[in-house]
């Protein structure tokens, strides 16, 4: 039975890992203002990319590092179009997470069914072989602690960064950021990139560790739940570490239940993430102040310095 | 007027001249043919208030906007203390010592007032000194009695707190020239006098302070120069000792407005409106236990004065079905109309003129004959059972343009967002006030129209009273009240504090009213 927990618990953590980055980086993209709906394309497109660089030259690590480097240009994209061209954000990231999913099914034709090294699990001598604890606490894969770390990092640089300030200050109030001389648009195409290179890396944890293969449409909808996720938390990154567990802890509890034949149907299951953001939403809108002071107020409204 | 050579950095005026405009002209090439800016030459010096002096449109605030580098010019030349320099960005501006004030304040909502000051600074380190800014601002504000809070939220200031802090928040650059556009639009005339001994006390330090102004009687009460921008052009800069408001208001309206519309009095006691004990949404803990209470005959003006944001728009929003009264009465022409909808409201014949006439006077996006008949659109002759008369509708829209001078390049080509809010609010006028309603309300009916307009759209105000309209004017300026009300009342947070005959009315009284009532409230 203990054995079971533990399992489950740490299944939990590597389900919730790709939420986390994803939802890190499009917690920072959305606090500067700009609202990224192609963070499933961006994911998919770090997953397929990511694969196929470890699968052709055997190094996970390489592809980790591919698998982010493409979910940021995927992001530059959606920056120039948004940014620069002024396009809509919303029809934007919905049109950059089809292209994601089309892209990445191209590229991927060639590589499913194909194996590749996993990243494991770090082994550190005597504290992972504290019975328990030991494996609860020391014994994930580098990842966990990574996505942890730069959420953790991400809370810090909000809220006790100048720079954190910035950024949010652009998200806030882009005029009163652009009066005192800040460039609005240069730090938006920062924030997004910095969401796509977190997508991009949540994707490639799917592919490279949580797995590890590529199949087509493999997010199957992660990059929403950690849309929703970014809301459910209220655009605070330490409530995104809560919200990623609870998230990652409905996706294991629903495998479980299947495997357990309990009577519940998956479908129904795989709808608890989002009906709890529903539920989390409407909850803070009755406080119309609360939702005010929380969302970024120029949240997808476009930027333009009139000169 | 001193002629100032390019090379004589001092003139017989004393201070150094700090910054320098030569030409400086402004466009937007294809919306107008005219320019914006037309080769304006302006310059400030150390030690002294210049006032821009010109009429909503005149181009006051696109000058300062490219001397303090937020927006680019289409030619000229921008000089500091003699030095032709590039303001690319309003940093470029402050880097050279030129800050400015907005007229909407440029301050980040959630931030207090610390975290705001903060993130304008050029500091290079990662963290920041959030104590060291704090006491910073503190001293500040002790050097020009600029009583503020630097960790209150913005969001919770009041508009005069608000505009403490920004002033504050670009002191803290060191600016040698301060540019302040409108900053007395939002006080009371106790905190506006209370700026003009900053102001004054700044200049003293020999900073270089320009001020921006529509208003005459705050010309003669703060600057030692004044220039006259009217439609983009100046009309010379001169001392302030060799001028007067006479000479100054021909250059600035051309025409004069008059102090006082005379007209017959009011005929008859029947009610228009009958307001009784109406608490509007959201003012429940704010505004009286009581609620509201006022009536307005028919024929008879009733002007509201008021700082912004003391109860005005959750009032006249829950008189045209815009906002649920929570408690209280409305009868309108006999009709109990509290929490009836919008149309309930204007199928009575209830006209509304908004203050944010682009946002809720027109669809923006839409085509002006479109904007025209926004309202009437459902009734014959402009629609038979659900199908617009495109030709009804351009009739009635040239001949509303044409009554009500609107500048408009094509009915149905121009989108009504290109137009000047002048020519909006014309639009809006003529819309709303062609089929004579029985009620009206107005707020802030002529803000940003110039002279010629005002007096014409006081003359049509004045003709519907004559008809029997019931006219309800709402205005944060004192002078449009007094000139058009039968009888004036001011509110102050959420209530109506004072209320009186507008040939008895005297501005002094109504000024305390607005400050509250105690005549040293409202400031520092």
């Amino acid at each position: 039975m203990t054995e079971l927990i533990i399992a489950s618990i740490m299944t939990m953590m590597t389900a919730a890992t790709p939420l986390m980055f994803a939802a890190t980086g499009e917690l920072i993209c959305e606090r500067s203002g700009v609202l990224n709906l192609g963070l499933e394309g961006m994911m998919l497109i770090g997953a397929v990319f990511g694969f196929a660089a470890a699968a052709v030259t055997g190094n996970a690590t390489l592809g980790l590092l591919v698998a982010a480097t493409s979910g940021a240009f995927a992001a530059l994209i959606f920056g120039i179009l948004t940014l620069n061209l002024l396009s809509n954000q919303v029809a934007t990231g919905l049109a950059l997470t089809i292209f994601g999913t089309g892209l990445s099914a191209l590229v991927g034709v060639d590589y499913v069914g194909e194996t590749i090294d996993q990243i494991g699990s770090i082994h550190i001598p005597i504290l992972s072989d504290i019975p328990i604890v030991g494996r609860l606490l020391f014994g994930h894969d580098p990842l966990v602690y990574l996505a942890i770390l730069i959420l953790l990092g991400a809370s810090w640089f909000l809220s006790r960064s100048r720079w954190g300030m910035i950024l949010r200050a652009v998200g806030d109030s882009d005029v009163s950021a652009h009066a005192i001389g800040y460039p609005v648009i240069a730090i938006r195409f920062a924030a997004v990139t910095f969401g796509g290179l977190m997508a991009g890396l949540g994707g490639g944890y799917l592919s490279l560790v949580y797995t590890p293969l590529w199949a087509e449409n493999m997010t199957a909808g992660r990059g929403w739940i950690a849309l929703a996720l970014v809301v459910f938390a209220s655009w605070r990154p330490a409530r995104v570490l809560f919200g990623a567990i609870l998230f990652g802890g409905i996706t294991i509890l629903q495998l479980n239940a299947q495997a357990a034949g309990l009577g519940i149907p998956a479908a129904f299951m795989s709808m608890l993430p989002y009906i709890a953001t529903i539920v989390v939403l409407v909850l803070i809108s009755r406080d119309a102040i609360k939702i005010r002071l929380n969302a970024p107020a120029c949240l997808g409204r476009p930027f333009r310095a009139e000169r | 007027m001193p002629t100032i050579t390019p090379n004589s950095q001092i003139d017989q005026l004393g201070g150094e001249i700090l910054l320098e405009a030569r030409g400086i002209s402004k466009g937007f090439p294809g919306v107008w043919k005219h320019l914006i800016l037309d080769h304006i030459d302006f310059d400030v010096r150390a030690g002294e208030v210049h006032t821009l002096l010109g009429e909503n449109g005149a181009g006051k605030t696109v000058i300062a906007n490219i001397l303090s580098g937020y927006y680019g010019k289409t030619a000229g030349e921008i000089r500091v203390k003699g030095q032709p320099v590039d303001l690319r960005s309003p940093r470029d501006g402050l880097r050279h010592g030129i800050a400015m004030v907005h007229q909407e304040l440029m301050l980040v909502p959630a931030f207090t007032i610390a975290q705001n000051v903060m993130i304008g600074l050029q500091t290079s380190s990662f963290s920041f000194p959030l104590r060291k800014v704090e006491k910073r601002i503190g001293e500040l504000a002790a050097r020009y009695q600029l009583k503020v809070d630097p960790r209150a939220r913005v969001e919770d200031l009041s508009a005069g707190e608000q505009q403490r802090a920004e002033i504050l928040k670009v002191l803290f650059h060191e600016p040698e020239v301060l540019l302040l556009d409108e900053p007395t639009s939002l006080l009371t005339p106790h905190e506006a006098d209370h700026l003009f001994v900053v102001l004054r006390a700044m200049a003293q330090e020999g900073k270089g302070i320009v001020f921006i102004t529509h208003k005459m009687k705050e010309v003669f009460a703060v600057s030692d120069r004044v220039t006259v921008l009217k439609l983009g052009k100046t009309q010379g800069t001169q001392p302030i000792a060799n001028t007067n408001e006479r000479e100054l208001t021909r250059k600035t309206f051309g025409e004069t407005v008059p102090e006082y519309m005379e007209r017959p009095p009011v005929r008859t006691e029947d009610k228009a409106i009958d307001v009784k004990n109406l608490v509007p949404q959201s003012m429940e803990n704010k505004g009286p236990a009581l609620g509201l209470s006022f009536e307005l005959r028919k024929g008879e003006i009733l002007g509201f004065a008021g700082v912004a944001g003391n109860g005005q728009t959750e009032l006249i929003e829950c008189i045209t079905g815009l906002r649920r009264a929570e408690r209280g009465e409305i009868i309108m022409l006999g009709r109990n109309m509290a929490n009836r909808s919008p149309r309930a409201f204007i199928e009575l014949g209830v006209a509304h003129i908004p203050e944010r006439r682009r946002e809720m006077g027109v669809v923006e996006p839409m085509f002006v004959a479109e904007n025209v008949v926004l309202k009437d659109y459902r009734k014959a002759p402009f629609s038979n059972r659900s199908v617009l008369n495109r030709k009804e509708i351009t009739r009635h829209s040239k001949e509303l343009v044409a009554r009500f001078n609107a500048l408009v390049p094509d009915l149905w080509e121009t989108e009504s967002r290109i137009l000047s809010g002048g020519n909006i609010q014309r639009l809006i006028l003529g819309r709303e006030t062609w089929q004579r309603p029985p009620i009206i309300i107005a707020s802030h009916p002529t803000e940003g129209l110039d002279a010629k307009a005002i007096r014409h759209t006081w003359e049509l105000f004045l003709a519907l009273r004559e008809n029997g309209s019931a006219i309800l004017l709402v205005s944060e300026d004192l002078d449009e009240i007094m000139s058009l009300s039968d009888r004036i009342g001011v509110l102050f947070e959420g209530a109506i504090v004072g209320l009186v005959d507008a040939k008895s009315a005297d501005r002094e009284q109504l000024g305390r009213w607005m400050a509250g009532g105690a005549s040293e409230a409202g400031a520092p």
